[in-house]
């Protein structure tokens, strides 16, 4: 299935691993299997982007390697300890200033009183927001609260960055804008990201590896290995070549369902 | 694509600062400033309407007074009331009569928030609870908390505790069911949040689930007021005796066995002033503060 990857790397380091993982909702015989016998493997620094059309278990997926949820069969390493997860909605406490959302971040983290204000506006800047940290949610933007999101991901000093679609719910030119600044944050810290979408484009526009995944039962479909040097443009040529391939791929794996 | 001054589609993006120049322009166009509404505007608006509504009351109220509608000692004049009040302001006991209401009704709401807020925060989380109390809870919100007051006063007998059982079985279950409902209408996605961010247990509760439900149970305290006056005012109109000490419930009992049209109408103002009066200084301002910093309040246009 993973023609395309010209070899296996060796596994000798890893930021997450699956290993035959299975998710079934339910009990017995009644029992709906959301994942189905998934092996991945994400390299230290490694950007994954997982694809899939509704009903192919992604976000069950990030769960599960969040730890909010455990898996039916098989098992899960994550050696850096809890991964830290984004989600679609930017999911920020409007109780909370901008700020002080990524200072509770740093302080369940662990983060002395002293060290959390500096810290949280080192975040900030790092998402270039360095004026916002006493804004509170409602006076943001989308994206700007997106990046906020991001910058309380970060404040978790995770090894791994889970995404969950997070950028689906913004307009295309803040998308494009965001896609950038979260892949010069990839590079220039050492964070693995595992990124969910359903979006082939942003896949190929982000990812160093794009794992598609087939729909009920979530199954690995094929990997590409996407070798287009960073920063790429989600219009460019590469990316769209690529990009007609792994839909015309995804689209057979839709129309499997039809004969059923 | 047209425009010339786009770059070529394979060309890399810009540099980092471009990107910067890029966000802070777009977050520039999305931000908008919500403006403070003018102070005028907010007294026509807000201020004006009841002020003419409790004109328009007093001008029908002098008009059936003016023409004989009843008689004078069972329907007074506006200015027979206004004197009342000034008569008892002179006296000087408006004032204690007042506070023996309210620091009963405080104390007894405070005391209520002591006790229904740990039961509301159960019966919300833990469903056994739930299970088992939850619809007596809603339940006891319907009973009017005057017929308490005969069971209360045979427990107690004429004493501050019936008082204050009264108080307690009015405010206790709306405080309680206040922060059930305020923690129902939390997101899960909050929940998700702080867990992923390693807020489990105690601090789950104490930095999102308490904080994430504050509106509603705002909103519980509120109501928690309003049924301590009421019960309040139920207790001390039946329970009434000269040792408890004079609060308005009993005044009112007082001026009604005076036949004291003028002294009842007054009274009964002031405890439309007090109930409101805390409201008005107190919880509403709680409120808005609380919604407005969660841009919940909508910008009144």
């Amino acid at each position: 299935m993973t023609a395309l990857l010209t070899e296996a790397t060796p596994v000798v380091d890893t930021a997450v691993r699956l290993d035959h993982v299975t998710k079934s909702f339910g009990r017995n015989a009644a029992a709906h299997v959301v994942l189905d016998d998934i092996s991945l493997n994400v390299a230290p620094g490694e950007f994954v982007c997982l694809l899939g059309a509704s009903g192919c278990g992604k976000s069950t997926l990030l769960n599960l390697v969040a730890g909010l949820d455990q898996p039916t069969a098989g098992s899960i390493d994550v050696p850096g300890g809890r991964a830290a997860l984004m989600f679609q909605e930017h999911a920020l406490f409007p109780w909370l200033t901008a700020g002080q959302n990524i200072e509770l971040a740093l302080r369940l983290r662990g983060v002395p009183r002293g060290e959390r204000r500096a810290e949280a506006q080192r975040l900030l800047e790092l998402v270039r927001l360095g004026g916002a940290h006493g804004k509170r949610v409602h006076e943001l933007s989308g994206g700007m609260r997106q990046r906020v999101a991001m910058a309380r991901a970060l404040a978790q000093d995770a090894k791994v960055l889970l995404m969950d679609e997070p950028f689906a719910a913004l307009d295309a030119i803040t998308r494009d804008v965001l896609h950038e600044e979260l892949i010069q944050i990839w590079e220039e810290t050492n964070l693995s990201v595992l990124f969910v979408t359903h979006n082939v484009r942003e896949a190929v526009r982000l990812a160093q590896r794009v794992v598609l995944l087939s729909s009920r039962p979530g199954r690995i479909a094929q990997e590409w290995a996407i070798d287009l040097p960073q920063p790429r443009r989600i219009e460019s040529a590469g990316v769209a070549d690529l990009a007609v391939e792994i839909t015309d791929k995804l689209r057979g794996e839709i129309r499997r369902h039809v004969q059923h | 694509m047209s425009s010339t001054d786009l770059k070529p589609a394979d060309a890399a993006p810009g540099t980092a600062s471009d990107v910067s120049d890029i966000s802070a322009g777009l977050d520039a166009l999305e931000t908008q400033t919500v403006e403070r509404t003018p102070l005028i505007r907010v007294f026509t608006g807000k201020v004006l309407p009841p002020l003419i509504a409790i004109a328009l009351v007093l001008v029908v109220w002098q008009l059936a007074y003016s023409a004989h509608l009843k008689r004078p000692d069972l329907l007074p004049s506006p200015l027979d009331v206004w004197d009342s009040l000034r008569q008892q302001w002179l006296q000087g006991t408006i004032l204690s009569v007042i506070w023996t209401s309210l620091s009963r009704g405080v104390l007894g709401f405070l005391i209520s928030v002591l006790i229904g807020t740990p039961i509301g925060l159960l019966v919300a989380r833990v469903k056994p609870v739930r299970a088992a109390i939850g619809p007596i809870l809603s339940g006891l919100q319907s009973i009017p908390s005057v017929a308490w007051v005969p069971a209360a006063v045979i427990w107690f007998g004429l004493s501050n505790a019936t008082i204050y059982a009264v108080v307690l079985l009015g405010a206790v279950p709306s405080i309680a069911n206040g922060l059930v409902a305020g923690v129902d209408q939390v997101q899960p996605i909050y929940l998700r949040a702080g867990r992923t961010l390693g807020a489990t247990g105690l601090r789950g509760i104490r930095h999102v689930l308490l904080p994430a439900a504050l509106p509603g149970y705002v909103a519980g305290l509120k109501q928690g007021w309003a049924f301590s006056w009421r019960s309040l005012m139920a207790a001390e109109l039946i329970a009434s005796s000269p040792a408890l000490g004079l609060g308005l419930g009993a005044q009112l009992e007082f001026s009604r066995q005076n036949l004291d049209m003028p002294g009842v109408l007054a009274t009964i103002i002031l405890i439309l002033l007090v109930g409101i009066g805390i409201e008005l200084l107190i919880f509403n301002p709680i409120e808005r503060r609380v919604l407005r910093s969660r841009g919940l309040l909508a910008a009144k246009r």
